[in-house]
């Protein structure tokens, strides 16, 4: 149990996602300029990260061993992401049509976050049990929702600073999040890998 | 004419990496050596360049409603076969680039030239496309690289991960002066709102 909560430990904070490993940074610049657009963009996410690290986890121990066809893993692995978005698209709009008229917008560009097919290789490469990929993949999700979230509120604030003219727009942001980058690394050391 | 535009809007005009910010991952990751940026650049060139042209090519099989999906699958072949490549001929590099080199896949510049142009456009100009944004993401990405490498014997923070965001930031400075400069010169009014991007990040102008 120690071990897994570790894991999450160091998936979310230590080697954070998005500021040490740079997995998903297109939704953290394109989706941080208000924090209740961040907030939708984290709650998709972390939804979509778990459903698909179980989902990759199943197909490679049932499908892509036993066939010998691991090298089709990149292939196989990103038509199950599209399959969790759209299952979880149809999930929610089922479940809650209020929810999905807020997440609605956010669910396909989860396909091409580079954090989920991200969380699924790095599991494949360590060779993670079913336990340890659900875990890693919560980790990663909380990682990620926590800087999104963190940098949208940063950046609602720089809309308000007086910036010189070349640094202003992504310039600016990017700097700011290396500002934060810098922070999280601090955390480096407090656990292994 | 056409092709001319093509070429300045993926070097200079409508940069991938400096003004678009689109595959900012590899950008950030992959740029802590020349060795890696190159590599990494030289299979996101194979795969775009393929991946346009091909999409150029089967343009009036694919239906509307299941384009992205295609699209993705074609993408996924073409990084799958990089990905084989590089690890036959170049294992060291394979292992340096790691989970980047399948990440091609998700880098959102791929499928964003397939989404805003090679959909709609004949085959020579999507190939051009292809190339010119290539190109220009493999500049960016190689001068990143070498900006890093050369700073981090002095500054140690160049070569860790708050230095990729400064860099890349400052390098977006540059531009952005750069550009302003130009501006003067130059009469006709660039800004160029035909096409419709798969995913927004930074400003549109």
């Amino acid at each position: 149990m120690t071990d897994l909560l570790l894991l999450i430990v160091s998936a979310a904070l230590v080697n954070n996602f998005v500021l040490v490993q740079f997995l998903g940074l297109c939704p953290f610049m394109g989706v941080s300029s208000r924090i209740d657009s961040a907030l939708g963009m984290s709650i998709a996410t972390t939804f979509v990260l778990t459903l698909s690290s179980v989902a990759a986890y199943l197909l490679q121990s049932l499908l892509l061993i036993p066939l010998d066809v691991m090298w089709l893993r990149t292939l196989a692995f990103i038509v199950a992401i599209a399959v969790a978005v759209q299952f979880t698209e149809l999930a929610v709009k089922k479940a809650s049509p209020l929810l999905h008229s807020v997440l609605g917008i956010y669910l396909p560009l989860i396909t091409t976050n580079c954090a989920v097919l991200g969380v699924a290789l790095l599991n494949t490469n360590r060779a993670h049990t079913l336990a340890e990929s659900v875990f890693y993949g919560i980790g990663a999700a909380s990682g990620f929702s926590l800087v999104l979230i963190l940098f949208a509120g940063v950046r609602e604030r720089l809309q308000l600073a007086d910036i010189p003219e070349p640094f202003r727009g992504a310039s600016v942001a990017l700097i700011t999040a290396g500002f934060m980058a810098l922070a999280f690394m601090g955390f480096s050391g407090m656990t292994r890998s | 004419m056409r092709l001319a535009t093509v070429w300045l809007d993926g070097l200079w005009d409508r940069n991938p990496g400096l003004i678009q910010l689109l595959g900012l991952c590899p950008l950030l990751a992959v740029s802590n050596t020349v060795d890696n940026a190159i590599g990494l650049g030289f299979a996101t060139l194979f795969v775009l360049v393929i991946s346009n042209a091909s999409i150029s090519l089967i343009r009036h099989l694919v239906d509307e409603a299941i384009r992205l999906p295609a699209f993705v699958l074609v993408i996924a072949t073409l990084t799958t076969s990089a990905e084989l490549l590089i690890q036959a001929f170049d294992y060291p590099l394979y292992q340096s680039l790691g989970i980047f080199l399948p990440l091609i896949v998700t880098n959102c510049l791929i499928l964003g030239r397939a989404e805003a142009l090679a959909r709609r456009e004949p085959l020579l100009v999507s190939t051009m496309d292809g190339l010119a944004q290539g190109l220009g993401f493999f500049l960016v990405l190689v001068s990143l690289g070498a900006i890093r490498e050369w700073a981090s014997d002095t500054i140690i923070l160049a070569a860790l991960p708050p230095g990729a965001f400064i860099a890349l930031g400052m390098l977006i400075a540059l531009h952005q002066a750069i550009q302003k400069i130009l501006k003067r010169f130059r009469s006709k009014p660039q800004p160029n709102t035909q096409y419709r991007r798969v995913r927004t990040t930074g400003d549109i102008p």
